[in-house]
């Protein structure tokens, strides 16, 4: 069994034993397991890091078999620099899920567990597979998960929010099912994504299925107009839900992005670039304003991520290296920030039992070590130096400059309105005098909260300090994107 | 083709001797489970099934009972598949009709004798041939609807389903006494020839062909045939509408094919145009009534109209110019679709029997409400048939769906294309209320908090079936080739 499987398979497994064998009488072992089978999960990513060749722009640590033989789809599993560090992220959110859970979720402990691991074998699935079914397979499959999740745990209008999620999210993949399908018949029976990346098509047939890639991804990423399922399921979701939908889920767009739209129809993608960027744009200084108002800390972070996303898409659809480069860094440093803002706010409701903002103040004079990783991380959501969040958006912005002033001028007023959201949401939660008596009694992080605060931290400032060992992977496959996306594929 | 080949039908002959011992045997039994006579019977089903299965791997098509009949591996097939799904349906039924002074003999003996009439169905290779094992089947399921004499809203169901059986049964001997006075031959073979040769006069062909679809249509369910099948599943007992809803639609296919494809394949043209617009309707109609329901077994007659309309779709790719590659293939994901619609369906209403005890029928969608406090396992079945009925990924529904979608798809005509478009918009809308479905057992607080009570075999049978519609999820190839290889065969003979 290669690596990757390895990676996809052990944490279904594990979540699989954990449903079929776990009580809520011995809640105490299913936690214990879970995290092991969460680190072990994490563990098996590493080689990928270690032995990843950062020379070439082939598929890495390739697997392949066959699995349905009548459609000719292939159990094809590989990584290239686009995708590889979204492997071992997806494990490291998971043991982070898992603590964050530990004393907080206590009914239904194996399934929350349970449920959480099989969703993260199924998101590397999303990010290693290489055959269109296979693909469409996993990146379906990780509704069902996150729907039970949300529906059971969630906050009251949780009902609403997991239907919100789960129909919008199948609205726009099922187009693209049609357009795999399409693909499938035009390329004479084949669902290997590499094969549709040479496979030459018309201007129109490229349009179409642009749009129906598009959907599918611009629903997950989600980009506006139609974000309007995530405010509502973060808020809905229990922390980990909101986690793992902020760092991990929203990235599932825009990787298919990359893997499917750019290279499969360049032309259309060119043609169409000042749309996405458009809608990009709004996503960045519509959502940044929508980001200032709001009352709710879940709902600001979710808009605010909204936001970050839209920074991923216009880097990619600016068809330079550092435009597209800088969008993956924004991918992978939004899902450290995004992850640990939620995390943040779980600990201040799990504490008081509420996300409003108003409920707050002064939480510095009470839990001082928390609100030190919460200002830390609200930097860094803002985009500030020496944290992660600055690298993506001023790689981003830095190529938009090329691109036309005007449209990096739009986009570096994120970074205005990004500082102004989160310093606000800042000042009035921890800082000023303590406000009432529910923040008066706060007691300071435990050694759990400590830990997953502190190793959220270091990968920010890591990422943000020393930003090379993530730059290196992705730049030649970056090179070779771009060096196909502007080859014609109209011929023939 | 003239001799009689009584070993090809062996699997025919020893059912009806073995429904006809059953019913004997079954005067001298008192138990009030039935166990003795149940266990004959199911003994016998394996019996058959088995049968059939090794007919089937010999691969050959044989013309039997001087051609009135033919063994061919599609026919094998989906008759052992038949058998398979009434096993289960016996199975999920025993307990439940116990419970309500159902089990006697009559229930086993016209469940077998309606299973016989399906293996004629699927064997049959000419027009009177058809219609017998169509009555024989429809007979005993009327009886069987009408079993419970007490009980208002089953014999109303009866009366229904008998009218209205009757008047399709009309509908379809109709087409089929016209397209014998434009071919002048009952036999399917030779009808195919007479119209290949172009010489037929096209007005009664057509008028014939209309008949015929429509009389499909009934029985399949399709909009707007298709008025009999809410009100059978919700008023019969839930053990019969196992039966109704299981193996007969497998037979209900089999003749599809056996009429329009293998008889009627030269005006291919007129009938798919029909079955496009039958199918759009029947998935529109279908999806988006059952939203409205709130009777659970309603609600899955509505979701029923909407899966026959996908299946449909799989029907209507053309045979180009002669080349029958994209047929083939349409046809193949349409028998898949149904194979796996059917075997999913029984578990669904294996679960709904199951929470039925108690001496109350659970009916109602609410009476799902918390099943994953009350029974987590039963709950996670549950979740995966309404996830493959809904055709999410890695449910064996997805791959059926799949399959009908890549075969329309691959005909590459605009209409087509667009009509894939529909397919999947609309089951977009059928998500919602099976996604309802899992709500109302994962996200609701239990109404009842006692304990599900079931028998050590339905729980073992009701596990098993949602693992294979897992597992064939993971791992569909197997049976979609067994499909491709069935219809191939009954294509090229």
């Amino acid at each position: 069994m290669g690596l990757l499987s390895l990676a996809i398979w052990l944490p279904i497994v594990s979540g699989v034993v954990l449903l079929a064998i776990g009580r809520d009488e011995h809640a105490h072992a299913v936690r214990w397991l879970a995290l092991v089978a969460a680190l072990a999960s994490f563990l098996v990513t590493l080689p990928l890091i270690t032995g990843f060749d950062t020379s070439t722009a082939a598929m890495q640590f390739q697997e392949s078999l066959p699995w349905i033989e009548r459609f000719n789809v292939h159990y094809r599993l590989g990584v290239d620099g686009l995708s590889m560090w979204f492997v071992p992220l997806t494990a490291f959110i998971n043991v982070i899920v898992v603590i964050s859970a530990w004393e907080v979720i206590t009914s239904r402990v194996n399934q929350y567990m349970g449920a959480f691991l099989i969703l993260s074998g199924i998101m590397v699935g999303v990010f290693s597979a290489l055959d269109g079914l296979l693909f469409y397979v996993f990146f379906e499959a990780t509704l069902i998960p996150m729907y039970i999740i949300i529906g059971v745990w969630g906050g009251p209008r949780r009902v609403y929010a997991a239907f919100k999620f789960f129909l919008y999210t199948l609205a726009g993949s099922l187009l693209m099912l049609v357009a795999l399908v399409y693909l499938y018949y035009k390329s004479g029976g084949s669902f290997d994504i590499l094969a549709w990346h040479k496979l030459p098509l018309p201007g129109g047939v490229q349009t179409l299925l642009f749009f129906a890639f598009f959907l599918a991804f611009a629903v997950k990423v989600p980009m506006w107009p139609v974000h309007t399922w995530l405010p509502d399921a973060h808020v809905e979701a229990p922390t980990g839900g909101s986690v793992v939908l902020a760092a991990i889920m929203l990235k599932l767009g825009a990787y298919g992005f990359l893997r499917f739209s750019l290279p499969i129809v360049p032309d259309a993608s060119r043609e169409w670039a000042w749309f996405v960027i458009a809608l990009s744009l709004i996503a960045v200084i519509y959502i940044g304003l929508v980001a200032l108002v709001q009352q709710d800390m879940k709902k600001l972070v979710a808009y605010s991520s909204i936001a970050h996303m839209g920074f991923c898409t216009l880097g990619f659809f600016i068809f330079s290296e550092l435009g597209v480069a800088g969008g993956i860094v924004q991918m992978i440093s939004h899902g450290f920030v995004s992850g640990a803002m939620f995390l943040c706010i779980g600990v201040l409701y799990d504490r008081v039992h509420s996300r409003e903002i108003a409920s707050y103040g002064g939480v510095v004079n009470t839990m001082p070590t928390f609100a030190a990783f919460a200002v830390f991380f609200a930097m860094a959501n803002s985009g500030l130096p020496a944290t992660s969040g600055f690298i993506g958006e001023w790689m981003v912005i830095l190529a938009t400059v090329k691109a036309g002033f005007w449209l990096a001028f739009l986009a570096a007023t994120a970074l205005v309105f990004g500082a102004a959201y989160n310093l606000w949401m800042v000042k009035r939660v921890y800082f000023g005098a303590v406000a009432n008596d529910d923040v008066r009694g706060l007691t300071d992080l435990n050694a759990r909260e400590f830990v997953m605060m502190a190793v959220l931290a270091i990968a920010v400032l890591w990422m943000g300090v020393y930003p090379k060992p993530f730059t290196d992977v992705m730049q030649v496959s970056v090179t070779e994107l771009l060096k196909h996306v502007a080859q014609s594929k109209l011929g023939s | 083709m003239d001799e009689m080949n009584w070993l090809a039908v062996a699997p025919e002959i020893v059912l009806l001797t073995m429904a006809c011992v059953v019913a004997m045997i079954d005067l001298w039994v008192t138990h009030p489970r039935r166990t003795p006579t149940y266990l004959l019977a199911q003994a016998s089903l394996a019996v058959v099934a088995v049968l059939h299965l090794q007919l089937y791997d010999a691969g050959q098509s044989v013309y039997t009972m001087q051609g009135m009949v033919v063994a061919d591996p599609m026919g094998h097939l989906l008759a052992f598949f038949a058998t398979a799904a009434v096993m289960i349906s016996l199975a999920y039924a025993r307990p439940y009709a116990a419970d309500r002074d159902m089990l006697k003999g009559e229930l086993i003996t016209l469940a077998m004798f309606s299973l016989l009439g399906i293996f004629v169905m699927v064997a049959a290779n000419n027009f009177l041939v058809v219609y017998l094992g169509l009555e024989l089947m429809s007979l005993s399921l009327y009886a069987l609807v009408a079993l419970r004499r007490d009980h208002a809203p089953a014999t109303e169901a009866a009366m229904k389903y008998f009218v209205l059986g009757a008047l399709a049964s009309g509908f379809l001997l109709y087409g089929l006494s016209m397209m014998y006075g434009a071919t002048g031959s009952l036999d399917i073979p030779e009808v195919f020839k007479a119209i290949g040769t172009g010489q037929i006069n096209k007005a009664v062909l057509v008028l014939g062909v209309v008949f015929v679809v429509a009389g499909l249509a009934f029985k399949l369910g399709a909009v707007p045939f298709h008025m009999w099948i809410p009100d059978v599943y919700q008023g019969a007992p839930t053990a019969i509408t196992l039966l109704v809803a299981g193996a007969p639609k497998l037979a209900a296919f089999a003749i599809t094919i056996r009429l329009l494809v293998e008889g009627m394949s030269g005006v291919a043209q007129d009938w798919q145009q029909m079955l496009i617009l039958l199918s759009v309707a029947s998935m529109a109609l279908g999806n988006l009534a059952a939203i409205a329901q709130s009777n659970l077994k309603r609600m899955l007659a509505y979701s029923t109209i909407g899966q026959m309309g996908f299946m449909l779709l799989g029907l209507t790719p053309t045979v180009v110019s002669g080349n029958t590659v994209s047929a083939a293939n349409g046809y193949s994901s349409s028998m898949f679709y149904v194979l796996t619609y059917v075997f999913t369906t029984l578990g669904t209403f294996g679960i709904v029997m199951l929470l039925s005890r108690h001496g109350f029928e659970s009916e109602q969608i609410d009476d799902l409400k918390g099943l994953a406090r009350r029974s987590p396992w039963y709950a996670a079945v549950m979740a995966i048939f309404m996830f493959s009925l809904a055709g999410i990924p890695p449910t064996v529904g997805f791959y059926a769906k799949l399959a009908v979608l890549q075969a329309i798809v691959s005909t590459n005509s605009p209409l087509y294309i667009w009509l894939a478009v529909i397919a999947v918009l609309l089951s977009l809308v059928a998500a919602y209320y099976y996604l309802r479905l899992v709500k109302v057992m994962y996200f609701d607080e239990p109404a009842d908090l006692r304990p599900i009570a079931s028998t050590g075999e339905v729980r073992a049978i009701l596990s098993l079936n949602g693992a294979a519609v897992l597992v064939f999820g993971l791992l569909p190839g197997g049976l979609m080739a067994l499909c491709a290889q069935a219809i191939g065969r009954a294509l090229t003979t």
